[in-house]
């Protein structure tokens, strides 16, 4: 039975950009936005739902791995390493920002924790946006442009090839691609909230002291969660590189952080699936809202009253609310939090 | 219980997607319909627009639509013959609001449409990631207030550009400060955006060139409201003269704080703050202030376009309308020339066009820059700007004289 | 000496702005542990308010210190109508939910209020009428002007009547015994969800004015206003120490101040070429007057954030210590 679904899936996943181009190749843009950003709740998921500590700057680490992409692989520098090199390093300066960014923040309380989260989110986007004096190194504002895309063996994903008599467009090849990785880092993260350090995690998530005292390195612990998670957020950037072709800091502003946060919290915080969820809905409905705002209105009142992208984000907010009222522990909750919450009616 | 409640959710997102889904296929049909009505055969063409029609420039996204939505029902109205069919036009609209990421979408949306041409977009940190998407799908692309360099040393060949280029624009105004009011020590402050150190970058480069002492680059943000700590610590260097690249939002406080605070230099402003609403924002304090625009004032602009603009929206074009309307006639001229809508068999016309706009005579180089764009210097009269001089191909005409040679051209 | 004279007055002018921010958050945070994102929109609906009301009677003849209070007499009504109903609406239902819910919530409110301002006020920016006449005294080398003096003495009145209400009346001792344990704040016959409601629409009251402050002080308002700053004068409350009235004042003043001469003079202190002899590449760069800044004003925001994070790490509980109750 399961196998069955899960082939049934299998299918469906493969046979969707096909599906999709006929509607337009957009929709194939933008379902590869949503699987970045399926991969950034991912790994948020680890930091907040796993380890419990509220990151309010992850976007941080997006721009570290697609910056890092950028400068080895544009002519910003001149550089044009392959991608297959240049993801394990960017994912490892990644683990490292998270690092040096975590240490500070070991011995602050919750809200604390968030907001200084918030800080050197906003710093690292601060530095990567006045990098270009007195010496270029991100070229500031102006982004980094002529980014190559990813090649293999003379497959360039950034034009259309004819493969076994079908037409694969750019955005087509990076799909694929892209679902591998996520699908890699779902099963990552499964194995790991059943291990020993996933174990350790929720223990410190719980109760801090008590987990300490219980021998847990609570220290090595929360680095590690923030490493891991700063990983997954740096791979995640370096596809964002490629595909886009272009960067620049303004797509790394704090709104995003809330973005991939609210996408962990409404799927439900430390469910994996419940993350995936959260993520592909508040990926698809903004665009959905784009293409359907404007005509809904056309039809029913004759002319635009509210723009498209006020609509998105007045329903965005509304929703953050709602499902905080309704179902605070998010879409899919994970066991844990379904536990607490029915013992406190 | 909860699976209700995910089931519905999860119903109600795919139900919308599929509904989009339909409805998008279902747009091509009525097109036909209406085209089988005439008994001249006719064909559909599609032009595209991409301005931010939402964000903090939303005014003059909607000043370029405009421009380029009168060239095309006045194409329409003129009745034009293209391959042998009645030519009947038809605008996409789409809002890249500012954002890079926006921008290549709908930049992808316009190539899946099958556009025949683009007019836009307005920032260069947009336009010049879509350019590539454009170049990929051999559309020509031209835009009326893109003004960043880079976007024409790409070297993609379906590019144009209307409008002044921000390393035409930072000398002209740089140079016309300098020789007007011989300043020896000059402060440079920009907003850290694309637009605004780019252009301040220029500035800074041409008065080094010129002999003028600059002060280390000053930077606020594009929110900055609080410019004191900086004009303090420049007062304390006593310039001559202070540029600021930035819009007039933030402009505007710098202006006001530096005057309150004593500063006695001349304050010279880019196109993004040379607008009527500097003196609203600064108050007294904004009189005698310098600014550059690219292009001529819409002012300037051909009588019949802005009597035609005035009629049909209401009110007057800001700042790019001139040229949005110019650059998708340009596109419909090309097209009339080349006898077709194949964007393969006109571009060859458009770089080699000469044609005359509201804007003045128009033709490209090989970069598909506008050939001899000009710059206007404004200053600050009695609460609104009024133009006093005009640069073109390197010689500064004061503004009488410039109008006195566009007269007898229209 | 008059130019770091003037960069500390401008400090403190911003400073006070943060300071009665920063009352806000602080109060709301100790009373129930929230930090509440939405309050930087509030201050920024208390300007719009007052914009709205001042473009309506510019022209009227009143004279202009007039307006601004009737200005500042109808924002303030509308921001604790906001608040009040931010909480009845949003945060209450919410007082037993996980950490994490209410922080979303006002995330979310946050958004909403800011769409809703963009809705009826429009996406410009949008510029007070001239109608104060700035006049500018010089002190020591520095130029103050009137509407700066009016601020920090604005700022003072607040504080000390804030103080007044905190210690000295039942409303503050209510507030103090629900913010130390609401459990036996309850059961001493505190009502305290009124208390909560107070506490949430004082703090807006004093959001509304700040918001009028800046307002007319800058002369410019615009939807996005209210998130930057209310960003900082949250960092403003935790570094003087969240929950502590004189903790979020001392925090406010200290941040407007580090933000001036930082911006006013970590230009000049890493600016390379000061030492440019000691290579030869930089002599070639700097030669001209040239300039190499390693960190000018362009890392003016950073500033903030820079403070606040090196303050946590070596005094967790902020400059003068936290006033939290025990959430059980």
């Amino acid at each position: 039975m399961l196998g069955f679904a899960i082939a049934l899936i299998a299918i469906a996943l493969i046979a969707l950009p096909f599906v999709l181009t006929e509607i337009g190749t957009s929709w194939v843009r933008i379902t590869n936005l949503a699987l970045l950003y399926v991969l950034l709740a991912l790994g948020l998921n680890i930091v907040v739902g796993f380890a419990g500590l509220l990151d309010l700057g992850y976007i941080a680490f997006y721009a570290v791995g697609a910056y890092t992409y950028a400068l080895l692989a544009s002519p910003q520098f001149g550089l044009h390493l392959p991608f297959w090199v240049i993801l394990p390093i960017g994912a490892a300066i990644a683990a490292m920002f998270g690092v040096v960014l975590g240490a500070p923040t070991l011995k602050l309380r919750g809200d604390y924790l968030a907001i200084v989260t918030l800080g050197f989110g906003e710093i690292v986007r601060i530095f990567l946006n006045n990098l270009s004096q007195p010496v270029n190194i991100t070229n500031g504002p102006q982004g980094v442009t002529g980014i190559d895309p990813f090649r293999i063996d003379g497959l360039n994903f950034a034009t259309t090839s004819k493969l076994l008599g079908l037409q694969f467009s750019s955005p087509t090849k990076y799909y694929y691609l892209l679902v591998l990785v996520v699908v890699w880092v779902v099963v990552i993260n499964l194995r790991l909230k059943n291990s020993r350090i996933g174990r350790a995690w929720e223990a410190i998530r719980e109760d801090e002291t008590a987990a300490r005292a219980m021998g847990i390195d609570t220290t090595r612990l929360k680095l590690l969660a923030f490493a891991m998670g700063a990983t997954f957020g740096g791979i995640a950037g370096g596809f964002f590189s490629a595909t886009q072709q272009f960067i620049s800091p303004e797509s790394f502003v704090l709104v995003e952080s809330i973005m991939v946060v609210s996408m962990v919290v409404l799927g439900g915080m430390g469910n994996v699936w419940g993350v995936v969820l959260g993520a592909v809905l508040l990926s698809f409905i903004p665009e959905i809202l784009r293409w359907s705002v404007e005509p809904v209105q056309l039809a029913l009142f004759g002319r635009t009253l509210i723009e498209p992208e006020v609509i998105r984000m007045l329903l965005f907010g509304l929703a953050l609310v709602l499902v905080m009222l309704f179902r605070p522990a998010g879409l899919l909750p994970s066991a844990v939090r379904k536990r607490e919450l029915s013992e406190r009616e | 219980m909860q699976f209700p409640k995910l089931g519905i959710s999860l119903l109600a997102a795919l139900t919308a997607f599929a509904v989009v889904g339909c409805g998008e296929e279902k747009k091509p049909e009525p097109a036909k319909t209406q085209a089988e009505a005439p008994a001249v055969p006719t064909v559909d063409i599609k032009i595209g627009h991409v301005a931010p029609l939402t964000g903090g420039i939303a005014h003059l996204g909607k000043d370029n639509e405009n421009g380029a939505r009168l060239a095309i029902d006045q194409a329409n109205a003129a009745k034009i013959m293209i391959g042998g069919k009645l030519a009947h036009f038809e605008m996409l609209a789409e809002d890249d609001q500012a954002d890079p990421k926006v921008g290549t979408t709908v930049a992808q949306k316009l190539v899946d449409a099958k556009v025949a041409g683009v007019v836009g977009h307005l920032n260069s940190g947009t336009t010049i990631p879509a350019s590539a998407i454009y170049h990929q799908a051999g559309i020509p692309m031209i835009t009326g207030s893109a003004t960043n360099p880079k976007l024409t040393e790409q070297g993609f060949d379906n590019v144009f550009r209307v409008v002044g280029r921000d390393d035409q624009q930072g000398p002209a105004i740089a140079n016309y400060l300098a020789a007007t009011d011989k300043p020896k020590v000059v402060a440079v402050i920009d907003d850290a955006t694309a637009y605004g150190e780019g252009l301040a970058n220029e500035v800074e480069k041409t008065l080094k060139a010129g002999g003028v002492k600059v002060l280390a680059r000053e930077k606020g943000t594009d929110k900055t409201a609080d410019w004191k700590a900086v004009l303090t610590k420049i007062k304390g260097e006593k310039p001559d003269a202070v540029f600021y690249g930035g819009m007039d939002a933030t402009g505007g406080p710098l202006l006001k704080q530096g005057k309150e605070l004593g500063i006695s230099a001349v304050f010279a402003f880019g196109d993004g703050a040379c607008t009527d609403k500097m003196a609203e924002l600064a108050g007294p304090a904004a009189e005698g202030m310098l600014c550059s625009q690219a292009g001529i004032p819409p002012q300037a602009a051909s009588r019949t376009f802005l009597d035609a603009y005035k009629a049909k929206f209401n009110t007057d074009p800001i700042l790019y309308a001139p040229f949005t309307y110019d650059a998708a006639n340009l596109l419909i001229e090309a097209m009339r020339k080349a006898d077709s809508a194949d964007p393969a068999k006109y571009l060859p016309e458009l770089h080699k066009i000469s044609y005359m706009g509201a804007t003045g005579k128009i033709e490209f180089d090989a970069k598909g820059d506008r050939k001899d764009a000009e710059i206007t210097i404004f200053s600050m009269k009695n609460g609104k700007i009024a133009p006093i001089a005009v640069v073109k191909a390197g010689k500064t005409l004061a503004y009488d004289e410039f109008l006195k040679s566009m007269g007898g051209s229209k | 000496m008059d130019i770091l004279l003037q960069q500390i007055v401008n400090g403190l002018t911003l400073g006070a702005v943060y300071a009665i921010v920063a009352l806000g958050y602080t109060m709301v945070y100790g009373i129930i542990q929230l930090i509440n994102f939405a309050h930087g929109e509030v201050v920024m609906i208390g300007a719009m308010v007052s914009l709205s009301v001042i473009n309506l009677l510019a022209d009227s003849g009143l004279p202009p210190l007039a307006i601004v209070l009737i200005g500042a007499g109808c924002a303030v009504p509308v921001c604790m109508l906001v608040a009040y109903a931010m909480e009845r609406l949003a945060y209450r239902p919410l007082r037993r939910a996980p950490r994490l819910a209410p922080l979303i919530t006002a995330i979310g409110v946050s958004i909403i209020l800011q769409h809703l301002a963009m809705l009826v006020w429009s996406r410009n920016v949008l510029a007070f009428p001239q109608i104060i006449k700035t006049r500018v005294y010089t002190v020591a080398g520095a130029a103050i002007t009137n509407v700066q003096v009016v601020i920090l003495l604005a700022c003072v009145a607040i504080m000390a009547g804030l103080a007044v209400l905190v210690y000295r009346t039942r409303l503050g001792t209510a507030m103090r015994a629900t913010a130390q344990n609401p459990q036996v704040a309850g059961l001493m016959g505190i009502d305290v969800n009124r208390v909560i409601a107070s506490t949430f629409v004082i703090g807006s009251g004093l959001a509304a004015i700040a918001g009028v402050m800046v307002g007319t002080y800058y002369g410019v308002a615009q939807y996005t206003m209210g998130s930057l700053l209310g960003l900082k004068a949250f960092s403003a409350a935790v570094l003087g120490g969240i929950g502590n009235i004189p903790g979020a004042m001392l925090g406010g003043v200290l941040l407007g101040v580090v933000e001036a001469l930082g911006a006013g003079y970590i230009g000049d202190f890493t600016d390379l070429c000061r030492i440019s002899g000691m290579s030869d590449w930089l002599t070639q760069r700097c030669a001209g007057g040239g300039h190499f800044v390693l960190f000018g004003s362009n890392y003016q925001d950073v500033f903030a954030f820079l403070v606040l994070i090196l303050v946590l790490v070596f005094r967790p509980s902020g400059l003068l210590g936290e006033r939290v109750g025990d959430r059980a």
